[in-house]
């Protein structure tokens, strides 16, 4: 290969995409390191804290690309108090001084600001493409600029973040001249839209495919909105509530059965069961269905619905449906690759709507299943040793029983078992959550079988340090790890500290490590950030001699290139 | 374990049961379960227990169920719409001394024993004076009891709100020298 001129192996790099493919060829050699540094167009950082932009910038000058992750996971269950960190701001900073012609940038859990949004529209002329998920910081204010300044816009995807709605005209800051509109997606706006502007502009974006409204979007505006852009792929249904007034209902009926191209259909933030017939038409072509918004449809019409969706691979929804529900799409969905069952009842000890049931009738129905995510009150190890035997391809299975240290309710025993068949079966796991009662034998199984999985979550399980010590040592490709609320302390914190280079990132919180154990660790890796995260002034970490007794509340770990943090607020301690 | 449980239950406690008067206790059970956080009145457990034989009202952890907040608006919309047509329905027959004839009311509409003796006031236009205790009510002529499973007729106020529901057949307001033994003491 050496002996090609750069240009021709710059060619054939072009073909790799994936990430982890480009990084093992820039492992290669010099010669290679050098041409795909040059030639890298998207660049994925995990943890924007592991990396900062300068060196993002020396090592890729030339990329378009950018995705950056801030907070941890359990930053979605307000785990993360509010101002930890995941600032985007210095990062667009760096750019903009830069000559990079970024053209993507997709935020994951970042403090995004209106500043942040202002300085990212006027500093790079090809702009395209504006992913936001579960980010905070911004207004409409934000969302103005990109529209007004932007003019090569194409992707602006706003997915669950918290924006402060000024309820101003950011809709009617996409100039009148601007054609290039392919994905909206404004679901997580709370307040008022400008129905006008918003018709215009989809009447002027003939590339538009994907669009999500949010609640402020009546009957009648979604059925004129379909009649404007029938080559619709991706629709995101606002407020769906049956005014009575049946002539919307037929426009709306018309402008749906000239939707052809429709294969995706999300929100119905607030709706009308009745009117979910209006779509049926379009039914058979769905590939992708998500109702777990939708609280005011009950099963049956979720039924009728679902009945006609013969080629579904992705459905997410309520557990209103039930078991009985469950059952439909399992004979009537055999494509379905991936199932996510949302709670209707947080506090769990209520109405048992999906059982173990359910899911084994999905396991057994639906053979191209690979990713689960099932809320419940109940299960049993042979409900979950049969859903083993039945789907061993799963590469990402999140099993949570509403009510912590549940165990086997038939039995009386503890999951480990059930959990121990699924990892034992899915030898290409990935993704893995476990709940209900459980010992370190779970562990001892996952350590032993789960040797491709990468991320784990833990919430009230295992009895000892064991059982952290089974997965740290057994799973060589974990790269994210999630405990809360379960007896693993120092000993195992402490046993390889090497082990944590090899990953991304650790969560603990509620467990047993005290402070001096996260001290001693800090000294022992200089290349980790370990960070301690105590929002209660009561309990102050103190410099006293009792720190192997001081529990820690929050800890956060992760291997970084750049050393401390200088952005760190008051209440988070980085040792 | 279980024992433990309903020793809390039973508690006797200052003030009117089923408000926020017991500061929010941080317990240490063996299996390392941290402090939680009730955010509504009548949150009156602090502690979670390996569950087979569940109390009536749980605890609330925080951050579990791990679920989006804008998941959880959701939901708790749709629950506050449910709860505000009525509930389970646990309907008492409720007399008054004196009155001609007997009302019904729902004990699920009543979130704690305030909202209840409310709307008894309301609908028998009476008050009851204040609740101490020790003394029971002070302050009036009228005492609300009721009845429970055993058949005794007990003073309102002195179990747990959850507990009561549960164990309530029927109330009655009792007036006058009837009331006199239950009502203000010494």
């Amino acid at each position: 290969m050496n002996y090609f001129p750069d240009e021709v192996i710059e060619h054939v790099f072009d073909f790799v995409t994936s990430h982890k493919d480009r990084h093992s060829i820039s492992l290669v050699c010099k010669s290679w390191f050098k041409i795909e540094r040059y030639s890298r167009q998207n660049v994925f950082i995990g943890n924007c804290y592991a990396i900062n932009p300068e060196r993002l910038l020396r090592r890729f000058p030339c990329f378009k690309s950018l995705t950056l992750k801030g907070k941890p996971h359990f930053a979605d269950f307000n785990l993360v108090p509010h101002g930890w960190g995941g600032f985007v701001q210095p990062w667009i900073e760096a750019l903009a001084r830069s000559r990079v012609g970024l053209e993507e940038l997709r935020l994951k859990r970042m403090v995004v600001t209106d500043e942040s949004l202002e300085l990212l529209s006027r500093s790079f002329v090809n702009f395209k493409s504006l992913v936001l998920v579960s980010c905070e910081g911004f207004s409409t204010d934000g969302l103005a600029s990109i529209a007004s300044n932007c003019r090569h816009l194409q992707d602006l995807d706003l997915q669950e973040n918290e924006i402060d709605d000024h309820r101003g005209q950011w809709l009617s800051c996409f100039p009148e001249t601007y054609t290039s509109l392919v994905t909206l997606n404004f679901a997580c706006l709370e307040g008022e839209t400008n129905l006008v502007a918003l018709e215009r502009l989809v009447a002027r974006s003939p590339n538009l495919r994907s669009l999500k409204l949010n609640r402020a979007v009546p009957l009648d505006a979604l059925a004129r909105l379909m009649a404007c852009a029938p080559q619709i792929v991706d629709l995101g249904v606002g407020s769906y509530e049956d005014e009575q007034d049946s002539e919307s209902c037929l426009k709306l009926q018309a402008a749906i059965r000239k939707c052809t191209s429709l294969r995706s259909l999300s929100g119905f933030l607030e709706a009308a069961p009745h009117c979910l017939s209006a779509f049926h038409p379009v039914c058979h072509n769905l590939t992708s269905l998500n109702l777990s918004y939708a609280a005011e449809i009950h099963g049956s019409h979720l039924i009728k619905l679902i009945e006609h969706c013969k080629k579904l691979q992705r459905l997410w929804i309520l557990d209103s449906i039930g078991d009985k529900g469950l059952e439909v799409v399992a004979s009537t969905c055999k494509e379905l690759q991936e199932l996510r069952v949302f709670p209707t009842d947080l506090q769990g000890g209520g109405n048992t709507a999906v059982t173990e049931d359910g899911l084994v009738a999905i396991s057994a129905g639906c053979p191209k299943l690979h990713s689960i995510l099932y809320f419940c009150q109940q299960m049993t190890n042979a409900a979950l040793i049969t859903v083993a035997k039945n789907c061993p391809n799963f590469i990402r299975f999140r099993l949570c029983i509403l009510e912590p240290h549940k165990p086997d309710h038939v039995t009386s025993q503890p999951l480990d078992e059930g959990f121990g068949a699924i990892v034992q079966a899915c030898k290409n796991l990935k993704r893995l959550s476990v709940s209900g009662l459980l010992t370190d034998q779970v562990f001892l199984y996952i350590g032993m079988y789960a040797t491709e999985l990468e991320m784990l979550s833990i919430a009230f399980a295992g009895d000892t340090d064991k059982g952290m010590l089974y997965v740290l040592n057994g799973c060589k490709k974990m790269r994210k790890l999630e405990i809360r609320d379960s007896p693993f302390g120092d000993a195992a914190l402490l046993a390889d500290v090497n082990k944590y280079e090899t990953m991304r990132s650790l969560w603990m919180s509620s467990c047993e490590v005290t402070l001096g154990g996260c001290k001693r660790l800090a000294r022992k890796a200089p290349w980790l950030n370990v960070e301690i995260i105590n929002e209660n002034d009561n309990n102050r970490m103190e410099e006293n001699g009792y720190e192997g007794r001081q529990k820690v509340d929050k800890l956060y770990l992760y291997r970084t290139v750049v050393g401390t943090r200088v952005d760190a607020p008051p209440f988070v301690w980085i040792l | 374990m279980d024992e433990f449980v309903n020793l809390k239950e039973t508690e006797l406690r200052l003030g009117l049961p089923g408000t926020d008067n017991v500061s929010e206790e941080i317990e240490r059970v063996s299996c390392n379960k941290r402090a939680l956080q009730g955010d509504t009145e009548n949150e009156t457990e602090s502690s979670m227990m390996k569950m087979e034989t569940c109390p009536p009202r749980k605890a609330q952890i925080v951050g579990w169920p791990p679920v989006r907040s804008s998941r959880k608006n959701i939901i708790q919309t749709k629950k506050n719409e449910s709860d505000s047509e009525g509930g389970r329905g646990v309907y008492v027959k409720v007399s008054m001394d004196g009155a001609p004839y007997l009302r019904k009311i729902d004990l699920s509409c009543y979130k704690g024993y305030k909202e209840l003796l409310k709307a008894l006031e309301i609908m028998f236009n009476f008050s009851v004076g204040e609740y101490f205790e020790r003394e029971g009510y002070k302050g009036s002529d009228f005492v609300p009891t009721y009845e429970d499973k055993d058949g005794d007729w007990m003073l309102i106020g002195d179990v747990p709100w959850e507990m009561f529901v549960c164990t309530c057949k029927r109330l009655r307001i009792m007036k006058g020298s009837e009331a006199k033994g239950l009502g203000c003491g010494v």
